[in-house]
C-alpha cells in the first residue's frame, strides 16, 4: 500500500512546479497551463486525503474543482484570444496597461 | 517493493517529468503535450487509490476536453516559439524564495503531521461510484446546481468574449 504521505508530497511538488511555471514563463497560455497544473496538484491531495480518511466526500470536491476548471478554461481562453487580437502578441510583459 | 509502490514511483516520476517538460519546453505546443502527460498520469494515481470515476472524469474532461480547448487556441492564434525576454525582477527576486518557501512549508507539515494521518484503505475497497453518487445528490446536491449555473455563466461569458466587434 502506498503512504498517503507519498502522495501529499507529490502534490506538493506539482503545485512548486506551478508556481514555478506562472512566475517565470512568459507566454500567455503557458501560464494558463500553469494553473491548471497546481489544480491537478490540489485534486491529487484531494483524492489522497478522501482515501486516508475512508470517506468520498474529498473526491466530490474533486469533480467540483474539475467544472470550476472547465468554466474558467472556456472564459479563459476567451480573453487570451481577444488580448492576442488587440495587442498582437502572447506575451504577457506587452499587457502592461494597469502597470505604473 | 511491493508492486502499488512501484507502480506509484513510476507515475509520479512520469507526473514529475512532465511537469518539468511544461517549465523547459518553448513552445506552447510542446508545454500543452507535457501537460497532457501529467494529467493522464494522476489518472493512473487515482486509479492507484480506487477512485476510478474521478479517474475516468480526469481523462475525459481534463486530458480530453480542457486540453482539446487550449491545443485548439494555440493553433487557432498561430503561437510561436515563446519570446526570451530578461526575467522580471520581481520574478528573480521573490519568485524562486517564494516557490521555496510554499514548498517547504507544505513539505514541513507534511512532515509533521505524518503520524497524524490515518492508516490508508485497502487499495480498491474505497468509495463505489454508487457511493460517490449517492453522496452528490444527496448532501451536495445544492453545490452540484450551483455548478450547472456557473457553466451557463462560462458559456456566454465566452461566447460574448469571442464574438467580433461589428
Amino acid at each position: 500500500m502506498v503512504p498517503t504521505n507519498y502522495y501529499l508530497m507529490l502534490s506538493a511538488i506539482l503545485f512548486g512546479l506551478g508556481i514555478v511555471a506562472f512566475v517565470f514563463k512568459r507566454n500567455i497560455i503557458t501560464l494558463f497551463m500553469a494553473i491548471e497544473l497546481m489544480l491537478n496538484a490540489v485534486n491529487l491531495a484531494f483524492v489522497a486525503f478522501s482515501q486516508s480518511l475512508g470517506k468520498p466526500d474529498g473526491e466530490v470536491f474533486v469533480l467540483f474543482v474539475i467544472v470550476v476548471a472547465a468554466a474558467e478554461a472556456a472564459v479563459g481562453l476567451g480573453i487570451i484570444i481577444l488580448t492576442a487580437r488587440n495587442r498582437r502578441s502572447l506575451n504577457v510583459e506587452r499587457v502592461d496597461l494597469l502597470k505604473l | 517493493m511491493t508492486a502499488p509502490l512501484l507502480i506509484f514511483f513510476v507515475l509520479a516520476a512520469l507526473a514529475v517529468l512532465g511537469a518539468i517538460s511544461l517549465i523547459v519546453q518553448r513552445h506552447p505546443i510542446h508545454s500543452a503535450l507535457s501537460l497532457i502527460v501529467v494529467m493522464v498520469a494522476l489518472a493512473g494515481l487515482y486509479l492507484l487509490m480506487g477512485a476510478e470515476f474521478v479517474a475516468a472524469v480526469q481523462i475525459i474532461v481534463y486530458g480530453g476536453a480542457i486540453m482539446v480547448l487550449f491545443v485548439f487556441v494555440i493553433m487557432l492564434l498561430n503561437a510561436g516559439e515563446e519570446e526570451r525576454t530578461n526575467s522580471s525582477k520581481l520574478a528573480t527576486y521573490a519568485g524562486i524564495p517564494l516557490a521555496v518557501a510554499v514548498a517547504g512549508f507544505i513539505g514541513a507539515a507534511i512532515v509533521r503531521s505524518s503520524g497524524s494521518l490515518a492508516a490508508p484503505a485497502p487499495s480498491g475497497a474505497l468509495t463505489s461510484t454508487k457511493a460517490l453518487s449517492m453522496l452528490l445528490f444527496s448532501e451536495f446536491v445544492y453545490p452540484f446546481e450551483l455548478t450547472s449555473f456557473l457553466i451557463l455563466v462560462a458559456i456566454l461569458g465566452a461566447i460574448v468574449l469571442a464574438q467580433r466587434e461589428n
